[in-house]
């Protein structure tokens, strides 16, 4: 019954925010667009001969990046910055008032937004292929499964972490600052640059205590078909989201308490 | 015996404000040193409002009202003292505690702007577990109370300020809240709109016996809805009672203009033994006490041979005003 009700509220926060985000296609194949980065890396990797040095084939580099494009494309995050205007504007006040925790509106906003930013993605894949066919390949249905799975854990760390930080504007009126400060590490550490492989062994040993590799280059590595212990990052993925969870509601406890419900 | 909804008992809230000084210097001290003192918002208020109830909140900028309702509906939490609403303590926001509420900000929307309202009705009730068939009734008869109509399907960045206000309003009460909470809910919108409002709460209290606490800045809101008035100065109650006791408290005496057939008339009737605030000519103003006012037109009536009369009442606004400063009533 409690399920029930709960679904279909997600159901109908899905369909609504779905409908807003179609209000906003071309600004979201934009966004699609800009987030070709990994194609730069690809650009510089071969074109300096990097990948030798990490005994990784041209073609696998080449479905490497793309599949960190894929995971990127659905795993970006932005609630801190629209928690944080809502915040400043006055928003969040009757959303507190309602029984529902507002950050199931944000992720309905940014589930919403992958449904709507897929066919971009894939046509910007499908042009990939035409210049690379070569990196041509189908996964297998359950490789393709797990990466999915893999990139919704990977959505959920960055969602829980991110919602962390946002909590922060019960404080400080600037939270996204300190989600500016996370991006450099997400950035670097992540596998959006390059395949944590590739990085120095002193990193290594450190880099998997964070939850940074998890976010691209587990599941990236996954649906490129690169050697991965899978069972292993998924694990972490579900270790990080059991710790992440209980410290955000812990948070947003002790922040509404603290909530001055300023603009409104 | 009508039962107790609202109990606010030794209630305090204090906000932590910083201070900066001007210019350059200022900013740097400001930069390496914040000074942060702890105001006091509200002092120890307590009241109660009974069910069915439509209760003003009257005060000057700044004086706390807005922050006695967001404690009221649990949006900020109190530093002293005790609330319950509708036996629930507000703050802790439970589902069936917030079922029953509802908070409207004038100008603060929480409609989606891109699209239809019709669009957010559903999302709010999907929230308040209405199921579909029960809110598309609910939206029919709301849109009728609201007289809004094809609107309603009109994405609210393309509707006019009070289409959207209905809409908001409308958005508010579809899961039919017993307590209604308004902050200044008329803010911005032309006379008819306000009016349309106002009869439209009338007509909601009317229907459902629901309590609504308001906040407005509009004299006519509060006097054409609130039969009780809570004046709040500075955090603190002022007065809690009647409006219109308040008022005859406040405006003791009415002004009769009285157009005389000459001069020489005007002039006896001011020797009659009234207070007289101007004369020119042939027109005299006098001053009446609210207590003698039905025996002193009596007598101006039988005694003088007039041509016109007025009878002005003093601007609700000019009176208003007036309580919006003074620390506290003795009524």
């Amino acid at each position: 019954m409690i399920s029930n009700s709960i679904n279909r509220k997600i159901f109908t926060l899905l369909k609504v925010q779905y409908s807003n985000m179609l209000e906003y296609r071309v600004e979201i194949a934009l966004w699609a667009i800009s987030g070709i980065i990994p194609f730069f890396m690809l650009n510089i990797w071969t074109n300096n001969n990097l990948n030798e040095s990490i005994n990784i084939s041209d073609v696998m580099l080449s479905r490497y990046f793309l599949c960190a494009f894929f995971v990127r494309q659905f795993s970006v995050v932005w609630v801190v910055f629209s928690f944080e205007e809502d915040s400043l504007m006055g928003k969040v006040s009757p959303y507190l008032i309602q029984p529902l925790n507002p950050f199931f509106r944000y992720l309905a906003q940014h589930i919403a937004e992958q449904i709507t930013r897929f066919p971009f993605a894939l046509i910007i894949a499908v042009f990939f292929f035409i210049f690379n066919p070569e990196s041509m390949w189908i996964p297998n249905l359950k490789i393709l499964l797990l990466s999915i799975i893999s990139t919704f854990f990977s959505f959920i760390i960055q969602f829980l972490i991110q919602s962390i930080v946002a909590c922060l504007c019960f404080w400080t009126e600037k939270a996204s600052s300190i989600e500016r400060l996370l991006f450099i590490p997400t950035l670097f550490l992540s596998g959006l640059l390059a395949p944590v492989a590739s990085f120095p062994e002193y990193v290594k040993s450190w880099i998997y205590l964070t939850p940074f590799p998890y976010l691209i280059d587990l599941p990236a590595n996954l649906l490129s078909g690169n050697t991965t212990n899978f069972r292993g990052g998924i694990g972490i993925q579900i270790l990080w989201i059991l710790i992440l969870f209980p410290v955000f509601r812990k948070i947003w406890s002790a922040g509404t308490k603290k909530f001055t419900a300023m603009g409104s | 015996m009508v039962k107790n909804v609202i109990e606010v008992r030794n209630l305090s809230k204090s906000f932590d404000i910083t201070s900066k000084e001007p210019g350059l210097k200022g900013t740097i001290k400001h930069f390496f040193r914040r000074k942060t003192k702890s105001s006091k918002v509200i002092k120890d208020i307590s009241f109660e409002i009974k069910e069915g109830e439509i209760v003003g909140f009257l005060g000057a900028n700044g004086a706390g009202k807005t922050t006695i309702l967001k404690m009221l509906c649990g949006l900020i939490y109190p530093s002293e003292g005790s609330i319950l609403v509708a036996g629930n303590l507000p703050f802790r926001r439970k589902e069936n505690f917030l079922k029953n509420i509802t908070l409207i900000m004038g100008q603060k929307q929480q409609l989606i702007w891109d699209l239809p309202p019709i669009e957010s009705f559903y999302l709010n009730a999907s929230i308040y577990d209405i199921d579909k068939l029960e809110a598309k009734r609910r939206i029919k008869k709301l849109s009728d109370m609201l007289e809004i109509d094809n609107e309603i399907f009109i994405p609210v960045r393309k509707l006019s300020l009070g289409q959207r206000m209905k809409s908001e309003l409308l958005a508010a009460l579809i899961h039919e809240p017993n307590i209604l909470f308004l902050d200044e809910p008329t803010l911005g919108l032309d006379v008819n709109a306000q009016r349309n409002l106002r009869k439209f709460l009338q007509k909601y209290n009317k229907e459902t016996n629901a309590t609504i606490c308001l906040t407005s800045h509009y004299m006519k809101d509060i006097t054409s809805l609130c039969k009780r008035v809570i004046c709040v100065h500075k955090g603190s109650i002022s007065y809690d009672g009647k409006l219109d006791i308040l008022l005859k408290r406040l405006s003791p005496v009415k002004e009769i203009s009285i157009v005389c057939h000459s001069k020489k008339d005007a002039i006896k009737l001011g020797k009659s033994g009234f207070s007289v605030k101007n004369q020119t000519n042939n027109e005299i103003t006098i001053i009446i006490e609210n207590n003698l006012f039905t025996s002193s037109l009596k007598a101006i009536l039988n005694k003088f041979d007039i041509k016109d009369l007025y009878i002005n009442e003093p601007p609700i606004d000019e009176i208003i005003g007036k309580i919006l400063i003074k620390k506290k009533y003795d009524i």
